[in-house]
C-alpha cells in the first residue's frame, strides 16, 4: 500500500515568521448534542480531552478536540488512529443521532513560528489577535483571505491553521506572502 | 520668488540633501521636505494647469487639501497619476512631471483655447454644447473632451509595490496626530482602555507649533514633545503616523491608510497598508481647513492660503515670496503676517475685510510696523502666471481700485471649516455656526451604532472650537467620554491650560468686494481644480439649479480629486446668496470616504498575482500540469479540458480521447464532484423532501440517479445518491453545486425542519475520485484488485467497498459515458498513487485519461443532462421529459407545487430534442430555430434554441440537443436555425439519445 501524502507534502517556507505545512493529521467531524453526557464521553475516550467552550480547543500535544459550531466539533487524532477513534465514538454513541466522519484528507494543516505568528493571521482573518483578546486554547473558525479557515495556538509563538485541502497551495502561497521580510508590522508590540 | 530662507525649516535635516527630478529638470531638497515645499524652495510657483481652461495653477495649501499640485509620480511599474505634492514626503531621486498640458507646462495650447472660448465655457456647458447635433458627440466632441480633459495619466504597466491589509480592534481609536488627538488619547488612555491613535503626516502636534502658544506655561511645541513621550509609554496606547482615517463605516469600522514606505520606496517591502479596524468610540480630531476668499485672480500661482505660507515658513524654512499681502475676515491669518515680518520678510500690507479689524494679534502686527487696513479688500490680482500685485478696494464696495501694491504673493484667509468628513461618513449630522461661518458636528446628532448609541466624538478644531485653550478642554473631554462610553472610568485629572487670546470675531466674506461686478466674479475662482467660479454658481442658480447636489454636478464645484475641500463652502454660501436663503437651509452635498484618494492596489492587498484568487487543486492536479492538459475553470477548479500531445489540437485531442474510451479505455478525475454525507433517523425522508425521485427506498449497498429542484420547481441540481447504510447516504453533487448544496441542505435543516433527526457533512475533498470508463475497465481494474468485481458481484447501479492497488477504496458503478465505468472513491493522501497504478496497469489496454470536453460529448451522445447547459433556472424536470424522476407516490417535495402552477405544466413549454443535422455540420452554441413571422417588437418569432452542441467523434457528425416547441411531437421534422453569418442550418428533430438506446454498453 502507498503512503497517504498531504497537498503539499510538508512544504516550508523561513520569513520573518516561518510556515509549515504539517503533513496530513487525523480529522473527525463529530456532529452531535454537545451537552450530552453520552457526547462528553465519546469525546473523552476518542481523545481524552473534555468538550470545549464555544470558540475554544482542548488540547494534549497533538490530540485535541475544537469547537466548530453548536452542534460540531473537530476532533484531532493521529493520522492513523482515526478509523480506530471513529470506532470508539460509534460505539459509544451507538444508539444516539450523531454523525463521525473522517476528514483527515480533505484538509491541510500549517504551522507558524515566531513572535509574530499572530501578526501574520491579522493581516489575513478578520480576528482579534492581540495578546489578551487571542492566546493558547482560544479557537477560530474564520475567513483567511478568500477561503475558509480555523486557527489557534500552540503557544504564544506558534499558530496551527486548517484550511481545506484543496486550496492548501493558496492558503500556503497567502502566508509566504504575509511572513515575507519588509512586511513587519509591530502593532501587538 | 519663492525660495528657501537662511532660517526656519523645524521639519528638515539640512544635513542632507535630496535630489528630485520635476519635468526633467533636477532639482535638490531637503530631508523633511514635501514635494511642494521643495519645488517651492526652487521658485517652481507654476505647478500644473486647470482642467478645464488650462489655467495657470500654483501651489494653494499645504496639506490634504491642496487641489492644484497634482502630478505624475514615478516611472514605468512605480508611476502614479494625480499624486498631491503636499502629502508627499520627498525623497531622494523622486522624479515627477506635471499633469493637463500640452505642449508644455509654459506654454499650452489649451490656454490660448481659453483665452477665445472662454465665454462659451460656462457651466453646465457640457449639456448645452455637446448635444446637438446627436452623432457629433461620439465622433467629434467626446475625443475632443477625452483628449482635452482629465489629469494625470493612467498608468501602462504592472505595479511592482507589495500592499497588504491588517485587521485591529480597539475600544477607542483617535484619528489625528495633533493637539487635540494626543490630549484626547492621554485622556481615554488614562482610563485604561486601549487606544490606539493614528495620524495621516509624519509628524506629531498638526498645526499648533507653527501657530505658537502656551500650554501649562510651557510653549506648545514642548507640550507635544511631552505628550508624545508620555503615551509612548502606556502599554495600552499605539499610536501610528503616516495613517490616514479614510473612512468611518457602520458598527465602528474604519479603514485606515497607512503609508508605510512611500517616503522610502528604497527600503521596498510594503507600501501601503490598509487597516481595517473595529473601534467601539471613534474620536475624530481630524483638525480644519482654512477657505479661501474669492477676489478675482485668486487663482494665479502665488495667492495661497495664509496659514499655508506660514507653514511653508516655519516648517521648511521656504517664502512664497518676499513681499505677502496678507488678506483675511479673521484675525488668525495674522499670525502669517507676523511669522513672515519676524523672518525678515516684507509685508507691504494686510486687508482686513472687517471693518473694526482685529484684536491682540492685530496689535502686534501694527506695533511690528505692519501697514493694516481695515474694511479693505482685494479688487483684483494682477499678473499673468504668477502674482505681480494686488488693487486694493473697499470691501463694502464694487472693487473701484483705491490704490495698487506690488507684492509676489498673497496669503488669504476666509476662515475655517472643521473636517466634518469623517464624522459625516457613518451619518453624523451638522449645524451652522454663524459666529464663525462654518459647519461643525451637531453633538445631538452623532453617528450611531447598533444599539442606538453614538459612536463618534469630533474633538478639537474638528469640533468647530479654533482656539488653543478650548480646543485642549474639548479634546479632553472627547477622550474621557470616548473611554466612559467603552465601559472604562476616566481619571479625574483636569485638561491642560493654554494661555487665551483676545481675538475679534470673524466675519463672513463669501464674495471681495461683497458687490463686484460680473467681470470681476467670472475671475473669481470657488474651485481651482476643476474651474468653478462665482458666476457659474450664480448661472447655476438662475438656470434653476437649486439643490445644492444638483448645482453641484451642473457646475462641477467640488468633483474634481480633491472633493471641493477647498470649495465647498465658498460655493454653498455663493449659492444659498442667490437664492435668497440662509446657508443652512441650502445644506452640503454628502460627504463620502475615502477623506483623500487611497490607492486602489491597497484595497486589493494581497489578493493579486497568483493570490488573486483561490484556485482549487485535486489530488491529481500536478499529473495534469505535467501532461499537457488545457485547463477550464468549473468553480473554483481548474479542470483538464483535454490533455494535448505535442503538436496535437485541442480538437483532435478531445476526438482522441473519445475514440479511446469508447473502444478501450479511458481515465477521468472527477475528485471534483461534491460530496455530501447526510446521516440520522430521518435522512431518507429528508432527501425524499430534496430530490424529486424516491430516496428512502434505496436499498443500502446501491445507487439511484436523482434530480433536486429549487422550491420554484427549477431544476438546480442532479447526482447519483448511494445509500452507506439504514442511515446514511452520500449525495453526489454537481462540482460547482457542491458548497451550494450543501448550505441549501443546511438551510432546510435548520430553518424548517429543525426537529428533524439529520446531520450533514460535506467531504468532498476527503476523497479523491476517478472514473476508470470503457470496455476494458473490468479487466483493468480486476489486475489490480483481488476482490471479485464481476458483474454479478459489483452490479450496475451498486457500489462495493474493494482494495485496489493495495488502497481502500469504494467502486461506483455508475456511467456518465455510457460505457463499463467505475468511479473509485479513495483518501485524496492516496488519489495520485491509484491514478499511476491505473495508468500503469491500463498501459496494455491503451489506458487514455480524457478531459471534461470528451465527458460532455459522451454524455451528449448518451442524451444525458448536464446541469447548466440543458438547464439556466428557468427549466424544469418535465422540460427535460424526466417525468420518469419524478415520484408520483411522494406527498411532497421541493419544487412539486411549483411544478403544478398552469405556466409549468402548459404543454407550450418547450422540451428536449435530439436535433441532427441535415449536412452534418455542428450547430453553434446558443443558436435559436426560427418559426415563421416576427413578434410585437419587430423580431423574428423563435421555436426552441440549441442548449449542447458538439462534434460527435462515435457518429462522425454533429449533434445537438435543443428545447424545442412541442419538439417530442414532432420527430423528423426539420427546422431552421440560422447561424451569425445570416447562412442558416437545417435540422431535424429526433431522440436526443444517439448512442446506445437500450444502454446495453453500460450495463454488462
Amino acid at each position: 500500500m502507498s503512503k497517504a501524502v498531504s497537498a503539499l507534502q510538508g512544504a516550508s517556507y523561513q520569513g520573518y515568521v516561518t510556515v509549515e505545512e504539517l503533513g496530513l493529521r487525523g480529522m473527525i467531524t463529530l456532529r452531535g448534542d454537545l451537552a450530552s453526557a453520552k457526547l462528553k464521553s465519546a469525546v473523552k475516550v476518542a481523545a481524552g480531552v473534555a468538550v470545549p467552550k464555544q470558540r475554544k480547543v482542548s488540547l494534549d500535544g497533538d490530540v485535541g478536540v475544537a469547537w466548530m459550531s453548536p452542534d460540531e466539533l473537530l476532533v484531532m487524532v493521529p493520522y492513523e488512529g482515526v478509523e480506530g477513534a471513529i470506532a470508539s465514538i460509534d460505539k459509544t454513541l451507538k444508539g444516539q443521532h450523531y454523525l463521525a466522519v473522517n476528514v483527515s484528507d480533505a484538509r491541510a494543516v500549517f504551522e507558524l513560528r515566531g513572535d509574530a505568528a499572530a501578526e501574520v493571521i491579522a493581516k489575513l482573518c478578520p480576528v482579534d489577535m492581540a495578546p489578551g483578546q487571542f492566546g493558547p486554547g482560544d479557537f477560530r473558525r474564520s475567513r483567511m483571505a478568500q477561503v475558509p479557515a480555523a486557527f489557534w495556538m500552540v503557544d504564544e509563538t506558534t499558530i496551527r491553521i486548517v484550511c481545506f485541502r484543496s486550496v492548501a497551495d493558496y492558503v500556503f502561497k497567502l502566508l509566504k506572502d504575509a511572513a515575507e521580510p519588509g512586511g513587519e508590522v509591530g502593532h501587538f508590540g | 520668488m519663492s525660495t528657501r530662507l537662511a532660517s526656519g525649516g523645524r521639519l528638515l535635516n539640512k544635513g542632507r540633501a535630496l535630489n528630485f527630478t520635476f519635468n526633467g529638470k533636477r532639482l535638490n531638497g531637503f530631508e523633511g521636505d514635501t514635494l511642494a515645499s521643495a519645488l517651492l524652495a526652487n521658485d517652481q510657483m507654476m505647478v500644473g494647469r486647470s482642467f478645464k481652461y488650462h489655467r495657470p495653477r500654483g501651489v494653494v495649501a499645504s496639506g490634504a487639501e491642496e487641489p492644484n499640485a497634482l502630478f505624475n509620480m514615478g516611472e514605468g511599474e512605480t508611476f502614479e497619476p494625480n499624486q498631491r505634492a503636499t502629502t508627499t514626503e520627498l525623497f531622494d531621486g523622486l522624479t515627477c512631471t506635471s499633469q493637463n498640458h500640452w505642449p508644455s507646462l509654459e506654454f499650452d495650447v489649451g490656454a490660448i483655447n481659453n483665452k477665445l472660448f472662454s465665454r462659451f465655457l460656462t457651466a453646465g456647458f457640457y449639456y448645452k454644447m455637446f448635444i446637438h447635433p446627436r452623432p457629433l458627440w461620439k465622433h467629434v466632441y467626446e475625443p475632443f473632451i477625452r483628449q482635452s480633459a482629465g489629469l494625470g495619466k493612467a498608468p501602462k504597466d504592472r505595479d511592482a509595490d507589495k500592499y497588504e491589509h491588517f485587521y485591529a480592534f480597539t475600544d477607542v481609536l483617535v484619528i489625528g496626530g495633533g493637539v487635540a488627538g494626543l490630549q484626547a488619547a492621554r485622556a481615554a488612555g488614562a482610563s485604561g482602555a486601549k487606544v490606539m491613535l493614528i495620524e495621516q503626516t509624519a509628524h506629531w502636534g498638526g498645526r499648533a507649533p507653527v501657530d505658537g502658544g502656551t500650554v501649562d506655561g510651557a510653549p506648545v511645541d514642548k507640550f507635544v514633545d511631552e505628550i508624545v513621550s508620555e503615551l509612548e509609554t502606556m502599554p495600552n496606547v499605539t499610536m501610528r503616523n503616516r495613517m490616514m482615517g479614510a473612512g468611518v463605516y457602520d458598527h465602528g469600522y474604519v479603514l485606515g491608510y497607512e503609508r508605510v514606505n512611500d517616503h522610502q520606496p528604497e527600503v521596498g517591502g510594503i507600501r501601503h497598508r490598509l487597516w481595517r479596524i473595529r473601534a467601539t468610540q471613534i474620536v475624530t480630531a481630524t483638525g480644519a481647513i482654512e477657505r479661501p476668499l474669492s477676489f478675482a485672480g485668486n487663482d494665479l500661482p502665488g495667492v495661497m492660503l495664509a496659514a499655508s505660507i506660514r507653514d511653508y515658513a516655519v516648517n521648511f524654512g521656504v517664502s512664497a515670496g518676499d513681499r505677502t499681502v496678507v488678506v483675511t475676515n479673521n484675525d488668525d491669518a495674522y499670525r502669517t503676517a507676523i511669522t513672515l515680518k519676524n523672518m525678515g520678510l516684507d509685508v507691504p500690507v494686510i486687508l482686513d475685510a472687517r471693518p473694526d479689524g482685529g484684536g491682540d494679534l492685530a496689535l502686534q502686527a501694527r506695533e511690528l510696523g505692519i501697514r493694516v487696513e481695515n474694511g479693505k479688500g482685494i479688487a483684483k490680482v494682477k499678473g499673468g502666471k504668477r502674482v505681480e500685485g494686488v488693487a486694493i478696494c473697499s470691501q463694502a464696495g464694487e472693487g473701484a481700485v483705491l490704490e495698487e501694491i506690488a507684492c509676489d504673493a498673497v496669503a488669504m484667509s476666509g476662515g475655517w471649516s472643521p473636517v466634518v468628513h469623517l464624522w459625516s461618513h457613518c451619518g453624523g449630522k451638522l449645524i451652522w455656526d454663524e459666529a464663525q461661518a462654518h459647519f461643525r458636528p451637531d453633538v445631538d446628532k452623532a453617528p450611531t451604532d447598533a444599539t442606538g448609541e453614538a459612536f463618534v466624538i469630533a474633538a478639537g478644531s474638528a469640533n468647530g472650537t479654533l482656539d488653543l485653550a478650548g480646543i485642549l478642554t474639548d479634546a479632553d473631554a472627547a477622550g474621557k467620554a470616548a473611554a466612559k462610553a467603552t465601559g472604562h472610568t476616566p481619571k479625574r485629572k483636569a485638561a491642560p491650560k493654554a494661555e487665551a487670546e483676545e481675538a475679534n470675531a470673524m466675519e463672513a466674506t463669501w464674495l471681495m468686494p461683497q458687490g463686484a461686478t460680473i467681470k470681476l466674479r467670472m475671475k473669481s475662482w470657488l474651485d481651482f481644480q476643476n474651474d468653478v467660479k462665482v458666476s457659474d454658481i450664480q448661472l447655476a442658480a438662475r438656470e434653476g439649479f437649486e439643490s445644492v447636489e444638483h448645482a453641484k454636478r451642473y457646475t462641477t464645484l467640488g468633483m474634481a480629486t480633491d472633493q471641493g475641500k477647498l470649495s465647498n463652502i465658498n460655493g454653498l454660501a455663493i449659492l444659498s446668496d442667490a437664492l435668497n436663503q440662509p446657508i443652512p437651509q441650502t445644506g452640503t452635498t454628502t460627504f463620502r470616504p475615502p477623506y483623500t484618494p487611497i490607492s486602489m492596489a491597497s484595497i486589493a492587498g494581497e489578493a493579486r498575482g497568483e493570490i488573486f484568487q483561490p484556485i482549487r487543486r485535486t489530488p491529481m492536479q500536478d499529473w495534469h500540469e505535467e501532461n499537457g492538459a488545457f485547463f477550464e475553470p468549473v468553480g473554483a477548479w481548474r479542470r483538464a479540458y483535454t490533455y494535448q500531445k505535442p503538436g496535437e489540437s485541442v480538437e483532435n485531442a478531445v476526438i482522441r480521447e473519445i475514440d479511446q474510451t469508447r473502444d478501450k479505455l479511458g481515465l477521468l478525475d472527477a475528485s471534483t464532484l461534491g460530496k455530501i454525507i447526510v446521516k440520522g433517523p430521518d435522512a431518507g425522508k429528508f432527501l425524499d423532501m430534496l430530490y424529486t425521485n424516491m430516496m428512502s427506498t434505496l436499498k443500502p449497498g446501491r445507487c439511484r440517479y436523482g434530480l433536486m429542484c429549487t422550491e420554484n420547481g427549477f431544476l438546480t441540481d442532479d447526482g447519483v445518491v448511494a445509500r452507506i447504510d439504514e442511515e446514511t447516504f452520500l449525495c453526489h453533487t454537481t462540482t460547482g453545486g457542491a458548497e451550494t448544496i450543501h448550505g441549501h441542505m443546511e438551510e432546510w435543516l435548520q430553518t424548517e425542519w429543525w426537529d428533524w433527526k439529520v446531520y450533514t457533512a460535506n467531504v468532498t475533498e476527503q476523497y479523491g475520485q476517478i472514473a476508470v470508463v470503457g470496455p476494458k475497465a473490468r479487466i483493468a481494474l480486476e489486475k489490480l484488485t483481488d476482490d471479485d468485481i464481476s458483474a454479478e458481484a459489483l452490479a450496475f447501479m451498486a457500489f462495493k467497498d474493494i482494495t485496489l492497488a493495495g488502497i481502500p477504496a469504494r467502486a461506483y458503478r455508475i456511467s456518465f459515458s455510457g460505457e463499463l465505468s467505475y468511479e473509485i472513491a479513495v483518501a485524496a493522501g492516496q488519489a495520485r498513487a491509484l491514478w499511476d497504478a491505473l495508468l500503469e496497469a491500463g498501459a496494455e489496454f491503451g489506458i487514455t485519461p480524457y478531459g471534461t470536453e470528451a465527458l460532455h460529448v459522451m454524455r451528449a451522445e448518451k442524451g444525458f443532462i448536464m446541469i447548466g447547459d440543458e438547464t439556466d433556472g428557468t427549466v424544469i424536470p418535465q422540460d427535460l421529459n424526466m417525468q420518469w424522476a419524478i415520484s408520483k407516490k411522494k406527498e411532497d417535495f421541493l419544487g412539486k407545487r411549483a411544478q403544478e402552477r398552469t405556466f409549468m405544466a402548459d404543454p407550450n413549454r418547450w422540451k428536449l430534442v435530439g436535433l441532427d443535422t441535415l449536412d452534418g455540420s455542428v450547430l453553434p452554441e446558443g443558436a435559436y430555430a426560427v418559426a415563421e413571422g416576427n413578434n410585437a417588437n419587430g423580431q423574428r418569432n423563435t421555436q426552441g434554441r440549441v442548449t449542447s452542441t458538439y462534434y460527435s467523434p462515435t457518429l462522425k457528425r454533429g449533434i445537438a440537443m435543443a428545447l424545442v416547441h412541442n419538439g417530442p411531437d414532432r420527430m423528423g421534422d426539420v427546422i431552421d436555425i440560422p447561424k451569425v453569418d445570416g447562412t442558416v442550418i437545417k435540422a431535424k428533430i429526433v431522440d436526443p439519445i444517439f448512442y446506445d438506446k437500450d444502454g446495453e454498453k453500460q450495463n454488462v
